[in-house]
């Protein structure tokens, strides 16, 4: 790669990736009666029904229970490892930690622990220790060293990072948790998807049995959740919202697993078979090479495909969304209702709006790029229709206003930053089309369920290692790109806004 | 009359207080007071009532209110985005059309710009940004300029060229200027600002150089 990267080679780039996949993408419409299912969602959307009190309701406090408790779990093991982020040991681990999906995380703990609470709590607190590890390092190394500096010579290492570190970081952490624990609310909605009892479990259940309305009410309901989220998660109550967690989730009944699940599952499940019965090097070649052509490769392309045209689409998404919400561009009526807009498409997770789209459009890779582009161009035009916001005020008394406004003045402005969050969704991205597969989509998500659903863990084990090294090659690959852009196009936005919705 | 003992200023306490203010045809006036005694204030209450009146106004503002990642010749062709639909500016945004790039490289070649004409703005020195916050005015045109410290970059000759400019092209004009020598033979009349008021309002030939030392005491 060369030194320097413009934004147009960039930008050109990231395009031409989208274009070049396209005449491979699976995009044909294999639902049987798309019209019909969408007029019949409609009607239910536009008529919620929500007299499935009892259903609703545990399924949305069961939703907050497990994110609660799987995010402060995270975020402890999070502050316990970030001042050793460091060590390459331990950021390799971290690494290892969040490049596997939630989703993914739980079909494996679902073999270990069954679809138990801790199953849940788990799927959440791994990859988030690892996210939470990384992010609260960065807040400690971006804190003004200064006063660390100032300690006298002589104090020991704990004391004077208790003293002289953590204090400074502190804020951002706090605003960062937070930001996280929304995240843990899509999380644990989408961990419903594979039987535990969250919301998507009832939304599935609801569409099952054609009750619309009953899930447009569940999904009403889930988004004033999350869009409430700062009158409800105050810093004081953390204590006791984590009380309640242990308490609610301890109720929570599951078939129980036999004696030594765990040890069976690590010396037998995932030991690949051909070593099962001693150690046998050319059949374990045979074994790797046909699932790495039959599965690994074909599962690869298609995330891949899928995954840079969804980015494509996710960049126009927000290029020509961030507008909407600016007042000098859309007008204050305009902007209320594109606000509204967003809200709602970035509170749902891409995996529940790909299960919306599968239900009326069939299991193609339509469904999951639509999913992934309106949820991720909706978080990016949020976060950019805000900076927008933020410039107007500053802006020459003469400057223009609606579209002018917004090609002239903001769009110039505000496209390194743009282009900078479209890299930073690049590895999320990847990391959802390739869960899409549960869903039926065909890419590496497909596979692992379907070894997953045969108990050839050993065979799942080898997809979900190509599944993480592919998210982290791409986070590699995003980062050395953010890096030669050059002018720091990641440091002008505060880390706060770049991950989360509200500085 | 444009202002009539007006109170300008942001909140409660106000920067300037009993202004009265007019502006008649072929008046070119100089604001002249220590930094902080209201030019700017004076100059942003003067372009909502020139606006008011439904005049043209094109504004040099000391902040200059360019876009660094734009060229040189976008950010000219911006003194005119207000004649045309989002449409046209659009297009004009991705390929500026040849007789927008044509008229405006006659503004550029004025001042010295014509090399940096699809240079990024960013990579300019001070003057030359100045120079294209002007650029900008001057493509804007109209009946009246209103400019904030529009010269204070440029060097004494080239000031005096770009403002000998501004004085042919617009029928009236108002400039916040801190160099004294180039405000008096600039302007037909110069306005001095002390102590929240206006205390000095004459033509050049009128005033001493005692009363105009006496501003910036």
């Amino acid at each position: 790669m060369p030194e320097h990267l413009s934004r147009l080679q960039v930008t050109a780039g990231l395009l031409l990736l989208a274009l070049l996949a396209l005449p491979f993408a699976d995009l044909t419409l294999a639902g049987h009666d798309p019209r019909g299912v969408l007029w019949r969602m409609a009607q239910g959307f536009l008529a919620p029904d929500f007299s499935a009190v009892d259903e609703i309701g545990r399924a949305l406090l069961l939703t907050v229970m497990f994110a609660v408790a799987g995010v402060a779990a995270g975020g402890v093991a999070g502050v316990i490892m970030a001042p050793f982020y460091d060590r390459p040991g331990l950021r390799a681990f971290c690494i290892a930690l969040r490049s596997v999906h939630e989703l993914f995380w739980a079909l494996l703990l679902l073999q270990v622990f069954g679809i138990g609470a801790l199953t849940g709590v788990l799927a959440i607190a791994l990859p988030y220790a690892g996210i939470f590890a990384k992010v609260f390092a960065e807040h400690l190394d971006e804190a003004d060293q200064r006063s660390a500096r100032a300690l006298p010579k002589g104090v020991d290492a704990l004391s004077r990072f208790l003293y002289a570190r953590a204090p400074l970081a502190l804020e951002p952490m706090r605003i960062y948790a937070l930001y996280r624990l929304e995240c843990g609310l899509r999380s644990s909605a989408v961990l419903g998807f594979i039987g535990l009892p969250t919301l998507g479990f009832q939304l599935d259940s609801f569409f099952r049995q054609g009750e619309y309305g009953a899930a447009s009410a569940i999904m009403i309901l889930y988004v004033a959740l999350i869009a409430s989220i700062r009158l409800w998660m105050r810093w004081r109550l953390v204590p006791v919202w984590i009380a309640a967690a242990l308490g609610v989730l301890a109720s929570v009944q599951s078939p129980p697993m036999g004696q030594g699940a765990l040890w069976r599952f690590l010396t037998e499940d995932i030991v690949p078979v051909p070593l099962r019965g001693g150690c046998d090097g050319a059949a374990l070649a045979d074994w790797l090479r046909d699932i790495l052509t039959m599965e690994a490769l074909p599962g690869l392309v298609a995330t891949v495909i899928c995954a840079q045209i969804a980015l494509a689409l996710t960049g126009a998404v927000a290029f020509f969304g961030f507008g909407l919400i600016v007042p000098r561009v859309s007008g204050r009526v305009g902007a209320a209702l594109g606000h509204l807009g967003l809200v709602i498409l970035r509170s749902f997770p891409e995996y529940m709006l790909a299960y919306l789209f599968v239900q009326v459009f069939g299991p193609s890779m339509l469904p999951a790029i639509l999913a992934l582009s309106l949820h991720n161009g909706a978080i990016i035009g949020h976060l950019l229709g805000r900076q927008a916001e933020a410039l107007c005020p500053d802006l020459r008394a003469d400057a223009p206003r609606g579209a002018t406004l917004w090609g002239w003045e903001l769009v110039p402005r505000l496209f390194g930053p743009f282009l900078a969050l479209c890299l930073y969704r690049w590895e999320i991205i990847l990391r959802e089309t390739a869960v899409m597969g549960l869903l039926g989509v065909m890419t590496l998500g497909f596979f692992i369920d379907s070894a997953m659903a045969e108990l050839r863990l050993d065979r799942a084990l080898v997809l979900l290692v190509v599944a993480g090294g592919l998210t982290a090659a791409v986070d590699a690959l995003s980062r050395a790109i953010r890096r030669r852009l050059g002018t720091g196009a990641l440091r002008r936005v505060p880390r706060e806004t770049l991950l989360g919705e509200r500085a | 009359m444009l202002l009539d003992r007006q109170s300008l200023g942001y909140g409660a306490a106000p920067v300037l207080t009993g202004v009265s203010f007019a502006l008649a045809p072929g008046e070119r006036v100089a604001l002249l007071g220590r930094s902080g005694a209201g030019k700017t204030t004076l100059l942003g209450a003067l372009y909502d009532a020139l606006l008011a009146q439904g005049n043209r106004v094109a504004l040099v503002p000391q902040e200059q209110g360019l876009v660094p990642q734009l060229s040189v010749l976008r950010n000219a062709l911006m003194g005119r985005l207000d004649d045309h639909g989002a449409l046209y500016n659009l297009t004009n945004l991705v390929r500026p059309r040849a007789a927008d790039r044509a008229g405006v490289g006659e503004v550029l070649s004025i001042l010295g710009l014509s090399p940096q004409t699809d240079r990024a703005v960013e990579g300019l020195s001070g003057g030359q940004k100045q120079r294209v916050a002007l650029a900008r005015a001057l493509w804007r045109g109209g009946d009246v300029l209103l400019g904030d410290e529009p010269v204070s970059a440029l060097d004494e000759t080239q000031g005096a060229e770009i403002l000998s400019h501004i004085a042919a092209r617009f029928n009236r004009v108002v400039l916040a200027l801190h160099d004294v020598d180039q405000a008096l033979g600039f302007a037909t009349r110069v306005v001095g600002l002390k102590d929240g008021r206006v205390v000095l309002d004459a033509t050049p030939a009128d005033i001493s150089r005692a009363r105009i030392e006496a501003l910036y005491a």
